[in-house]
């Protein structure tokens, strides 16, 4: 039987989560040996190669690339989780959703104390920014959501063997638990 | 200007006596006297009284009636409660915005107007009305607002315009509160008990709270009495802010004298030496004449010193002013803002009754509970419970509005079905009632037969009812939108649970929610229901977990049948950025 295949995401976060999945330490080499990762910035694949299982989102969505990349996923993923605070509210990222985003890119680069000559940045290659950060389910319909900023290595372990082995995937309090 | 504050500000502080718990007051007439608190202000007070800045820039910015921003020297006040939105408020709004040509939340240009909303006044039996600097205006009509305005503008005093009138809407009074009162009888009836009888009488009346949540008032004082302290206070909840709620402006307006009865009863009973009436800020207009009433009651020896000939009963009232937050009306936030800090609900224990206010064993009693002792006391225990149900004795005052013929106060006997209350008040054909207002429940037709008492339907006087061609749930929303606004903000479940909430309300009724939405709704009332710290987040979520129950055929026709509906629209979120940048989005986008 082929391994299930996994695919991650970073879309706007400080790939914090990430880091929280390699932390697993040594489980790596079993996680390895259980499953295959399809598209991630882990194994730096670009795009998806094949229908994959699980799908793991890490960051709000704060610009049109984002949400073309989370549409993706859900076209290609037969589970989705959003994993870790941006993706589940949209985090600190969305710390700017309070200002108006003219004004933030205004203090970014134009009026900020360190700028000269500012220029709001244009280039057609640039991801065009949304109006606001959202979180992942705003936008596309997520099966499970994993808290925490990050989720420890613990936390994502267990809910990663837990889907992948087709437990339940209810998670002890201590696990979820963050104050 | 600095110096011409600094001698304002000395001035009102020494008026107040450098009391730092007369704060409320002291900040309530620096603002009068500035227009508003500017940030020297702020600076200035906690100077003067040697306590810290943010102790004064945490009060102030709490209460909706301090502005930070100076405003104009008319401030108009029109009330957007739910009420007043089913009787026009938002063509009143509309007009206003066209007469003044500014938005609500702006101040003209030659410094003359201010437009604001606020929340429920307690005038919605004659809504749309609007409070202009505290005087109430009411009944009023689009057609009206430009002459409103052009009057203010010209700097004419509110109280000289023709809808400056509050009607007393007393529709059906009772034996209890609106009878016909002898003035020092009950007092003088108590003074020839000892305290422990005034709270055995009140204890064989079996009177309970009418606050709403029904607390038996004789033991609240009898915990009270024993508990131990330096001194022993009454506090008389004036702060109905619950929409829909206009009982007490009808009481205190009507028959002040009862409630400083039995406050100076209670007072008698607790072993009181000072009585405080928490007034809403919305109710000034009512200001003068309670303390003309208090005046007399001092001149007949009813208040003072040696009241009534009794040798060291001495007890006086004062009256407090609130600054508008619906949260105060919770009786430990209450304390809190007498105390001149901002209105957060207190952990409990210790019980107001154990460490109230300044820390002393206090009584907090709604002005109608207050009213029902003073009765007890003059026509004994055993007059007043014949009347009403079993566990509910005497009678209730509700304030019916919305969608009925005859909207005001009724006094109604415990144990009146919903059905004949309805009769009453010319609202026969109702689709809904809200019972005991947002913070209680929404009834379907089926519960009309059910009785107003505690036993089935309490209430704390609240009665809306919802005509036929009413969208019951955008009223719902609406009642979300004023929680949400009035979470003191202090635990999560509250403060993010409503917000979270009150989106995904939109969600559904804007034709974007599915069957999933409405679970997860439910799923979060509950955990706000059950998790937030006082009573305002604990009832936030009941206008729609009630209707989810009672007018489940309404919700289920709002919702779609797919699985997932996104609420997002990447077209318009994107279309701020590429305004910004001049970006072009992606053809395939």
């Amino acid at each position: 039987m082929a391994k299930p295949l996994v695919a991650t995401a970073p879309f706007t976060g400080c790939f914090g989560c990430h880091m929280s999945l390699l932390d697993i330490d040594d489980r790596i080499l079993k996680l390895v040996e259980l499953v295959e990762f399809d598209k991630s910035p882990i194994n730096d694949i670009k795009v998806f190669t094949r229908p994959v299982d699980v799908g793991l989102l890490e960051g709000g969505i704060s610009n049109d690339e984002n949400v073309e990349w989370l549409i993706k996923f859900r076209e290609n993923c037969k589970i989705l989780v959003a994993v870790g605070q941006c993706a589940l509210t949209g985090g600190v990222p969305a710390m700017r959703n309070t200002v108006p985003l003219k004004e933030c890119l205004e203090e970014a680069y134009l009026k900020g104390p360190t700028v000269i000559d500012g220029k709001i940045p244009n280039d057609p290659e640039i991801p065009i920014l949304l109006d606001k950060v959202y979180p992942c389910h705003e936008i596309v319909k997520i099966d499970y959501f994993l808290p925490g900023c990050p989720p420890s290595a613990d936390t994502l372990w267990a809910a990663l063997t837990a889907l992948l082995t087709g437990k339940n995937v209810g998670l002890p309090y201590e696990l979820i638990k963050y104050d | 200007m600095t110096e011409n504050y600094s001698e304002i500000i000395n001035e009102v502080v020494e008026q107040f006596g450098k009391d730092r718990s007369r704060l409320m007051d002291i900040t309530r007439a620096v603002h009068a006297k500035l227009g508003y608190l500017p940030e020297e202000a702020i600076g200035l007070i906690p100077k003067a009284l040697g306590i810290h800045r943010v102790e004064v820039r945490d009060m102030a910015s709490f209460y909706a009636f301090f502005s930070r921003e100076p405003q104009g020297r008319t401030v108009i006040r029109l009330c957007n409660s739910v009420v007043e939105r089913m009787k026009g408020a938002d063509a009143v709004a509309k007009a206003f915005e066209k007469a003044a040509g500014i938005k609500f939340g702006q101040t003209t240009a030659d410094g003359m107007l201010t437009l604001e909303y606020t929340a429920c006044i307690g005038l919605s039996d004659q809504a749309p009305a609007a409070l202009v600097n505290g005087t109430p205006l009411t009944n009023l009509c689009p057609a009206d607002v430009p002459a409103i305005v052009q009057a203010l503008k010209a700097g004419k005093s509110p109280r000289e315009l023709p809808q400056a009138r509050v009607d007393l809407n007393l529709r059906q009074p009772g034996p209890v509160i609106f009878a016909p009162m002898q003035r020092g009888a009950a007092v003088r009836r108590a003074l020839n008990m000892s305290p422990e009888e005034v709270i055995k009488e009140m204890n064989a009346s079996r009177v309970r709270g009418r606050g709403g949540a029904g607390f038996p008032t004789a033991m609240k004082w009898d915990f009270c009495r024993k508990a131990e302290g330096g001194a022993h206070y009454i506090v008389c909840n004036a702060d109905e802010g619950e929409p829909g709620t206009f009982k007490d402006r009808v009481i205190l307006a009507q028959c002040p004298d009862l409630v400083f009865e039995g406050m100076t009863v209670a007072g008698y009973a607790l072993g009181a030496v000072e009585g405080l009436v928490y007034l809403r800020a919305e109710y000034e207009y009512l200001l003068p004449s309670l303390e003309q009433c208090l005046a007399k009651r001092r001149s007949l020896g009813l208040l003072g010193e040696n009241i009534c000939g009794l040798e060291g009963f001495n007890f006086d009232i004062r009256i407090q002013l609130g600054a508008g937050a619906y949260v105060c009306g919770e009786e430990s936030a209450l304390i809190e803002s007498l105390e001149g800090k901002r209105g957060a609900p207190r952990d409990r224990p210790p019980f107001p009754v154990q460490k109230g206010y300044k820390n002393e064993p206090t009584a907090v009693n709604n002005v109608e509970t207050l009213c029902c002792a003073a009765r007890i006391m003059e026509k004994g225990a055993a007059w007043f419970n014949a009347i009403g149900t079993k566990d509910s004795t005497g009678t209730k005052l509700v304030s019916v509005s919305g969608d009925c013929e005859k909207p005001g106060v009724y006094e109604i006997q415990y144990g009146m079905s919903v059905d004949a209350l309805l009769q009453l008040v010319g609202g026969q054909n109702a689709q809904a009632v809200q019972m005991a207002g947002p913070s209680g429940q929404c009834l379907a037709p089926k519960d009309f037969g059910r009785s107003i008492c505690f036993e089935d339907l309490p209430t704390g006087g609240s009665v809306i009812v919802f005509g036929p061609q009413r969208d019951v749930l955008e009223c719902m929303h609406q009642f979300l939108e004023f929680f949400v606004e009035e979470s003191c903000g202090w635990c999560a479940p509250c403060r993010a649970g409503t917000t979270l909430m009150c989106k995904m309300v939109e969600k559904v009724l804007e034709g974007k929610g599915t069957r999933n939405d409405l679970r997860q709704i439910e799923t979060l009332g509950n955990t706000i229901k059950t998790m937030s710290r006082c009573g305002l987040g604990q009832t936030a979520a009941n206008p729609i977990l009630t209707t989810l129950r009672n007018f489940s055929n309404l919700w289920d026709a709002k919702v779609r049948s797919e699985d997932y509906v996104a609420p997002f629209d990447l077209k318009k979120a994107l279309q701020e950025a590429c305004a910004v940048t001049g970006q072009k989005p992606h053809a395939e986008e």
